[in-house]
């Protein structure tokens, strides 16, 4: 495990139906999903999962409906037990909590962002903003105070009074990423979070939270089966398929690198230009450098693009962080990549 | 040829003798627990005398403002709070106050119990399944059972009187608000539940702070059931003994008195509208919040 690790995940197995340890013997002894539901009538929900997830940063877990990422996230707080395998958070062993510790777990160590929002409708906005503080036994009058804090920051200030039926579905995510926002939790479950809203106010909501990320840091765990929004706020995406994980890493990595067809199918439609960045395509310097500005290595190929067809040589430095030139990138490259 | 035209039966004497076996095992029980039992409802008793006479000493005026105030904290509606008003003066000029008292007063402390037991019995079946399972069929039973049925043991064990009535009136009161408050448990949305256990709440805290205040409204709806079947009761319990409306209705059905049946039927319609009424408004007020949708 590395030292950034924040959760681990240790082949996990979860398998639904009357007799799931006999099942999981025979997915040990190689039977598929397809055939095990055929025989048993188990359904395999995940197969040997095993995943590292990354202190302060945005982990997305993308897949199709039935890949089993909703219930990859319910075991990370033990809403659903696994069949067998391993969860840790920061070096403790989750399944080995008892109910009062894992009741702690999930008090303070993380909270959760629903799909369906899921707030408490006979409550106003900001009696359900402090409803996770309420449950950690804050008193009343700090946790109105640090729940007004979260409405605000959300923007929603001044719809404390209103119920959430009063809201539209945007106004009702936002509160529902304040209450998790407010417990004060260092990891964020976010369960298809934005997948219900339409894709304006949800574009809206990914820029709040990359906004608040910027600035918290926390570790977030987010689930999506919209590659285009995985590639737009996950630091990592893990892909899973039919229970599998099958493949796990940056942006990039998955846009040129797919490890399989199936994946490389998933990343035909999305716009490469704003997922691959010319740290990919740069080359050693031969001889002289290009001449012109050095590009960050970090900049995507639609902001390059432009810089490298006005270039003289079409062709330009790359600089690293410290702005040290480490290499160059070609305009014919970066057409290339586009149509990889 | 014999055996297809009649149907195998027990044989006169045998049937007699189970009979008798099962009447003489009850007798016997009541002999030995009968008067212990008597003495296990006598806070019950001494309860419902109790707030039988303080209604009947109370000055007919405090009485129907106290029954306005409570139609208005209900109902917030000056129609139904006029109405009730305009109803008990009607009862009391026709000379029905007293029974009309007598009948509040059951029907209060019936209803009070059916809460006091059916709300727990009910949050126990939407907790378990298992106690679902048990209970279910048992409230089938207590609903429809002819009442007449189960005043034999009832009035064997405990005699005649108020508290065997009262518990008549509960066994057929009660099933309406254990099913709805079940009911309204099971129904509370499960993402809503799934949240507040991602949160960390703990049984308590999911049953008062969500299950509980989303099923209200079902709850409620219960409450509204109970009083309407324990007034139906009325009658049936004034034959056991139970003082009120019901008994002047008893004598109109044996000497054919028209006026006097209909005057105290409808003094027991009229009572069951006002708390029909008030208690169904309140209920929707408890639910306002599902109203306001967003425009």
């Amino acid at each position: 495990m590395a030292d950034d690790t924040k959760i681990s995940i240790r082949n996990l197995y979860k398998i639904f139906g009357d007799n799931p340890q006999t099942a999981l013997k025979q997915v040990h002894g190689g039977m598929g999903k397809d055939e095990l539901l055929d025989k048993t009538g188990h359904v395999l929900g995940l197969n040997d999962i095993s995943l590292d997830i990354p202190a302060n940063k945005l982990q997305v877990i993308m897949g199709l409906s039935g890949s089993g990422k909703s219930t990859l996230i319910r075991h990370l707080n033990r809403l659903i037990e696994p069949t067998a395998g391993e969860i840790w958070i920061d070096g403790d062993d989750v399944m080995a909590m008892g109910p009062n510790q894992l009741r702690d777990l999930r008090r303070f160590k993380m909270s959760m962002v629903f799909q369906n929002f899921a707030l408490l409708p006979h409550r106003k906005v900001l009696e359900n903003v402090i409803y996770g503080l309420g449950i950690q036994g804050v008193d009343e009058s700090e946790a109105t105070k640090r729940a007004a804090h979260w409405l605000d920051r959300v923007g929603l200030a001044g719809y404390e009074d209103y119920y959430p039926g009063q809201l539209s579905g945007g106004m009702q995510q936002r509160v529902g990423l304040a209450r998790a926002l407010a417990t004060d939790a260092d990891i964020l479950l976010m369960d298809e979070a934005f997948s219900a809203l339409d894709p304006l106010i949800r574009t809206d909501m990914q820029s709040i939270l990359l906004e608040l990320q910027q600035e918290l840091n926390k570790t977030i765990v987010f689930i999506t089966h919209d590659l285009d929004e995985a590639m737009r706020i996950g630091d990592t995406i893990a892909i899973l398929r039919d229970g599998c994980l099958v493949q796990s890493g940056d942006g990039q990595d998955i846009v040129l690198r797919p490890a399989d067809d199936y994946i490389a199918e998933f990343t035909r439609e999305i716009n490469r230009s704003k997922v691959i960045r010319i740290r990919a395509l740069q080359r050693p310097i031969a001889g002289d450098a290009p001449v012109g500005e050095p590009l960050p290595s970090s900049t995507v190929l639609a902001d390059a693009l432009e810089k490298l067809v006005a270039a003289p040589a079409q062709a330009l430095p790359v600089a690293d962080k410290s702005g040290k030139v480490v290499g160059q990138v070609h305009l014919n490259d970066a057409v290339k990549a586009l149509h990889a | 040829m014999d055996f297809l035209l009649e149907f195998p039966s027990l044989g006169r004497s045998d049937l007699s003798a189970l009979r008798r076996g099962i009447d003489g095992t009850f007798r016997e029980f009541t002999r030995a627990w009968g008067e212990s039992i008597e003495n296990f409802f006598d806070p019950l008793l001494a309860f419902l005398v109790w707030f039988e006479k303080l209604l009947q000493a109370t000055p007919w005026p405090i009485i129907i403002l106290i029954l306005a105030g409570l139609a208005w904290a209900g109902s917030r509606s000056w129609k139904i709070t006029l109405g009730s008003v305009v109803a008990f003066v009607v009862i009391g000029f026709l000379g029905m106050w007293e029974d009309t008292m007598s009948t509040l007063a059951i029907i209060s402390v019936a209803t009070f119990l059916c809460i006091l037991v059916g709300i727990p019995l009910g949050i126990l079946m939407a907790r378990f399944d298992r106690a679902q399972a048990i209970i279910t069929p048992i409230l089938d039973v207590m609903q429809t059972i002819p009442s007449f049925v189960y005043l034999i043991p009832v009035v064997m064990l405990l005699g005649i009187g108020k508290v065997p009535g009262l518990l008549a009136v509960c066994i057929y009161a009660l099933p309406p608000l254990v099913r709805l408050t079940n009911l309204g448990i099971r129904l509370v949305d499960k993402s809503v539940m799934e949240a507040a256990e991602a949160f960390g709440a703990s049984n308590k805290e999911k049953l008062f702070g969500v299950q509980i205040p989303l099923a209200l409204p079902n709850i409620f709806a219960g409450i509204n059931q109970t009083i309407m079947m324990a007034l139906s009761m009325v009658v049936i319990a004034s034959m056991i003994g139970v003082q009120g409306l019901g008994v002047p209705v008893l004598r109109a059905i044996s000497n054919q008195y028209l006026a006097l049946g209909l005057m105290n039927g409808l003094a027991i319609v009229a009572l069951a509208i006002i708390f029909d009424r008030v208690s169904q408004t309140y209920g929707k007020r408890l639910q306002s919040y599902r109203e306001a949708g967003h425009g």
